[in-house]
């Protein structure tokens, strides 16, 4: 783990720096994403650098919410270069919904931008798995396999590996089917289901998962969840087979 | 050849996903940790979020000594510093007016000065100049800093009545806006 260094009286963060390099990369595959489908590249990069801009915004307001007497006294305090004041659900919230309104006013269609979208955020969540390699967080839980290492003052499983490579593989799976005519979206469908179900997967050997009532962690519930839901929509998004439909008509 | 004969693509796809979706719930039910409820992230203690505060005792500047663990029960805010520390420097009134104001509920601020790269008496002044109330002590050979893996200062641990890290800041300085908010929350936790 290499979380900090030390640049004379600055301290750089790594995983931050890991978190910014994926997003430059994942942004330059978004661009090529959006030309290989006759995208206009600009607007879709401007869209998700508005979206980034708001969701931080959004991140920070809502932190402020859980404390409104101590940030109405100083709002000052609100643009504070501080990554522990933010509120991950609500950035997440005002990015999406930035995402959807900017798209409807630029009149981009929905589908095939969420394609182009796709291999980019695959990169960044490689990245992310760096970042937590980088920083310890998402770590294992104590265990005794062979592979297992010192972190914490335990031996324990090295998730933050786990989940790289799990998303390196969700990344090469969508590079390599990017972009396929089987329906618009479902690049990007496919990748949300792959990313859940490593997440589904893996969960298990975190040592810092949520518990819900009767043990069940609450990333992996989540993340079924959210399988359910992709499924759900591919199936619908689904074109029929040509291949199929032709032999079905002879 | 009638369609039903044919295994569509979509058909394929429906079976890869009710599989899928099987095999992930008998999983995640499998994965259930029932003790796991409620529970710390270790029993280990570690300088991290989520775990137990390693324990430590230190002398005070005016000659007392302190111990962590004693101060179970208590909201607990150890903050390591050094006086040629500029952010330290900048955050310490931020820290005294936030001692101040929560004392009474029960929390606790500890300035772990790091005397292995500091000398008590600018220690002395350094109280002095800015009115220290909070307990100031004294890592005299850096083991405590170590220990709590202090790469940089200023670095500041919010820890709950149970003794568990719940927020690490390196770096600085933390506003009075930022340190309140981080005790409010951990006030909040009692509730």
């Amino acid at each position: 783990m290499f979380p900090y260094l030390r640049l004379g009286p600055f301290l750089l963060q790594m995983p931050l720096l890991a978190l910014l390099v994926g997003l430059w990369g994942g942004l330059s595959l978004v661009e090529r994403g959006c030309s290989r489908l006759r995208l206009n590249p600009s607007i879709v990069g401007n869209i998700i650098s508005y979206s980034l801009a708001a969701g931080i915004i959004g991140a920070r307001l809502g932190y402020a919410l859980e404390f409104p007497s101590l940030y109405l006294s100083n709002p000052l305090s609100l643009l504070a270069l501080t990554l522990t004041t933010l509120s991950p659900f609500m950035g997440f919230v005002v990015g999406l919904i930035t995402i959807v309104i900017f798209m409807q006013r630029k009149k981009l269609p929905f589908r095939p931008t969420l394609d182009a979208i796709a291999p980019g955020l695959a990169l960044f969540m490689v990245f992310a798995g760096f970042a937590h390699i980088l920083s310890g967080d998402a770590y294992g839980a104590p265990t005794s396999v062979p592979w297992a290492i010192r972190l914490w003052n335990e031996y324990r499983h090295p998730s933050q590996f786990y989940e790289a490579f799990m998303a390196l593989m969700v990344f090469l799976v969508i590079l390599e089917r990017f972009p396929k005519p089987e329906g618009a979206g479902l690049n990007f469908l496919l990748m949300v289901a792959l990313s859940s179900a490593s997440r589904v997967f893996l969960e298990s050997f975190r040592g810092d998962s949520v518990f819900w009532l009767g043990g069940f962690r609450e990333a992996q519930v989540i993340a079924l969840v959210v399988l359910t839901i992709s499924f759900y929509w591919m199936r619908k998004w689904v074109t029929p087979d040509p291949a199929a439909s032709t032999k079905a008509e002879v | 050849m009638t369609e039903s004969n044919i295994p569509s693509r979509k058909r394929r796809w429906e079976i890869i996903m009710l599989v899928s979706l099987t095999a992930g719930i008998l999983w995640t039910i499998a994965s259930r940790v029932p003790s796991a409820v409620g529970a710390p992230l270790s029993s280990s203690p570690s300088p991290r979020e989520g775990f137990l505060s390693p324990d430590f005792t230190l002398d005070t500047l005016d000659g007392s000594k302190v111990t962590l663990s004693d101060l179970r029960g208590s909201i607990v805010v150890v903050n390591f510093w050094a006086t040629w520390c500029p952010p330290c420097r900048a955050e310490t009134p931020a820290l005294e007016k936030s001692f101040e104001q929560y004392r009474d509920a029960g929390v606790v601020v500890l300035g772990v000065n790091l005397t292995d790269q500091d000398s008590v008496s600018e220690v002395n002044s350094f109280v002095r100049e800015f009115k220290l109330t909070y307990p100031i002590l004294l890592d005299r050979d850096g083991s405590v800093g170590t220990f709590y893996q202090v790469r940089g200062l200023p670095t500041t641990f919010f820890i709950n009545r149970e003794g568990i890290i719940r927020t690490v800041v390196v770096g600085g300085p933390m506003s009075e806006t930022f340190i309140r908010s981080k005790i409010e929350a951990l006030l909040k936790e009692g509730e």
